[in-house]
């Protein structure tokens, strides 16, 4: 486990280049800086300034070495290496408040935004304008969009939103792509179809399941045939594919979690306002959301013999005579995480994944130590 | 200068309400929550059954009505449970309740400190206690978040 601490501001967001050398984070500003690896420190090589609002999210396309970026100028803009310097192009996203997240789909043809304005803008290059365009997505979207993930197919998109519901649309470009095929989640796909939204529809099994808080992250598992989601009642949910999905969740008893992605096709690792990233695993037979633990860096308490003075000035100052410093959180990051990205192995067998959060630290956990750190912890 | 700029009634009008993308949250499911069956759990108080008691009270919670009086009811019941159990049983009766009863439980905690009575509060506090030892902050957060509560 290995952390970073670039700033003392929160890092809004953050993007990997394809071989993990590069990061482009948001340091809660107008601008993203670009850290190259150098051994074992972080030297900064490039700063982006274009925006004139916060960067709310920040998508680097792996194969093309286009950067995304969109923030709450209501703008968004693809950048592209050119003679060593990334040179911006302006995306008219025809929204009217700011852009939340953005999103490369998996072929890198096209990008989708989610805004407060309600809506998605899902943006694709026009060759003969030779220029960006974009359409939406707006029924029946109610509130900002607070977070997307394509489908591994390019042409579905899960949003998770502020009014409580996370839904799988069709983005379906014809421009730029041929028909797909059917999924678990549906074959007919019209742009702006919705193939599933959660929320309760009629059961009253549940009292108080189903509208319960904002959705903060949506993560498709590497098949794409599950769906997994955290929202802000501290619950994570998972779905899978076809329209009267089985929605299994799982009411956890940590603070609400920002951040989720899957490890393996059963395994999530989600991250949030506890500072530390936490296990979950889905067990397709029984339907179930499990805890499989909490993931983070064992703090060895040491535990001198304290004086006989300082034991009366504790009882004086907090009650109590040990020295349990509490002041100091004992996980790895200080602050509430904010998202979390996988490295190495992609989301079936994944091996790292990288942490960033409000501490302004970056912290890249590994898979395989933290299986053998943790007793009782399986990775399925 | 004409009469109706003398009128000051326009001040009172909610804009709000009259605002087009203004979210209303879906009218829910059935209507069939009235409430707790007061006549079950008096029934089971008095004979001194307490477990059982907070079961049956815990159920068919007033979440979708908006009848406050069903409201008032359920959360005065809850509180009067909750109020005759020692406290060394506390900690085995929130042990026997399943996760949504205790999500349950404490919003009815949070609605009983809202309304306090003599001895209500004292008694809540021990309970919010054990229940927190049980389900962690994350019971507190869905009693934060929830649209529809008790």
């Amino acid at each position: 486990m290995s952390y970073h601490s670039f700033l003392l501001e929160p890092i809004s967001c953050h993007a990997w280049n394809k071989d993990r050398s590069q990061i482009a984070l948001c340091p809660n500003n107008h601008e993203v800086h670009i850290y190259k690896k150098d051994g074992t420190k972080w030297s900064k090589v490039h700063e982006l300034k274009e925006h004139n609002g916060q960067v709310t999210g920040i998508d680097w396309a792996p194969d093309s070495n286009r950067i995304v970026t969109c923030g709450a100028d209501r703008n968004a803009y693809v950048w592209t290496l050119k003679d060593g310097a990334w040179k911006p192009t302006l995306v008219i996203l025809r929204i009217n408040r700011a852009a939340r997240c953005v999103r490369w789909s998996p072929r890198e043809n096209k990008f989708a935004v989610g805004s407060g304005s309600r809506l998605i803008s899902i943006c694709y290059f026009e060759q003969e304008n030779d220029w960006w365009v974009c359409k939406h997505i707006k029924k029946p979207i109610r509130s900002t969009i607070l977070s997307l993930d394509w489908h591994p197919n390019n042409v579905l998109l899960a949003a998770g939103s502020c009014d409580f519901k996370c839904r799988v649309f069709s983005a379906y470009i014809k421009e730029v792509e041929e028909k797909p095929g059917p999924t678990p989640w549906g074959s007919k796909m019209p742009f702006g179809e919705v193939l599933f939204e959660s929320g309760c529809s009629g059961a009253v099994s549940q009292p108080g399941a189903g509208g319960g808080g904002w959705v903060h992250s949506v993560c498709f598992s590497h098949s794409g045939n599950r769906l997994a989601w955290t929202s802000h009642d501290s619950t994570v949910s998972v779905a899978e594919g076809g329209k009267n999905a089985t929605v299994i969740s799982l009411s956890s008893e940590t603070l609400p979690l920002l951040c989720v992605t899957f490890i393996t096709e059963n395994s999530l690792v989600a991250a949030g306002h506890d500072c530390y990233p936490v296990l979950f695993v889905y067990d397709e037979a029984k339907g179930t959301v499990a805890f499989g633990g909490k993931l983070d860096v064992p703090k060895q308490s040491t535990q001198k013999g304290i004086s006989a003075r300082e034991r009366f000035q504790n009882l004086d100052r907090r009650a109590s005579e040990n020295q349990a410093n509490e002041k100091e959180l004992s996980s790895l990051h200080k602050n509430s995480i904010s998202q979390i990205s996988v490295l190495e192995g992609g989301r079936v067998q994944c091996a790292k994944f990288c942490t960033t959060g409000m501490d302004g630290g970056m912290a890249i956990w590994d898979v395989k130590t933290l299986e053998s750190a943790m007793k009782n912890l399986k990775i399925v | 200068m004409s009469k109706s700029t003398l009128s000051d009634r326009f001040r009172k009008v909610d804009v709000d309400e009259y605002d087009e993308n203004k979210f209303v949250d879906e009218d829910d499911c059935a209507e069939n929550q009235g409430g707790p069956d007061e006549a079950e759990v008096d029934a089971l108080l008095r004979q001194s059954n307490f477990n059982g008691a907070l079961q049956a009270v815990l159920k068919n919670p007033p979440i979708n009505t908006k009848n406050q009086n069903v409201k008032e009811r359920a959360s005065m019941l809850v509180v009067k449970v909750l109020s005759s159990f020692k406290s060394s049983d506390i900690e085995k009766a929130v042990a026997s309740l399943d996760k949504t009863d205790v999500d349950l439980l404490m919003k009815y905690i949070y609605k009983g400190f809202e309304k306090p009575t003599d001895n209500s509060s004292a008694v809540l506090l021990t309970w919010h206690e054990k229940v927190l030892a049980v389900a962690g902050v994350g019971s507190i957060v869905r009693v934060l978040t929830a649209r529809k509560t008790v």
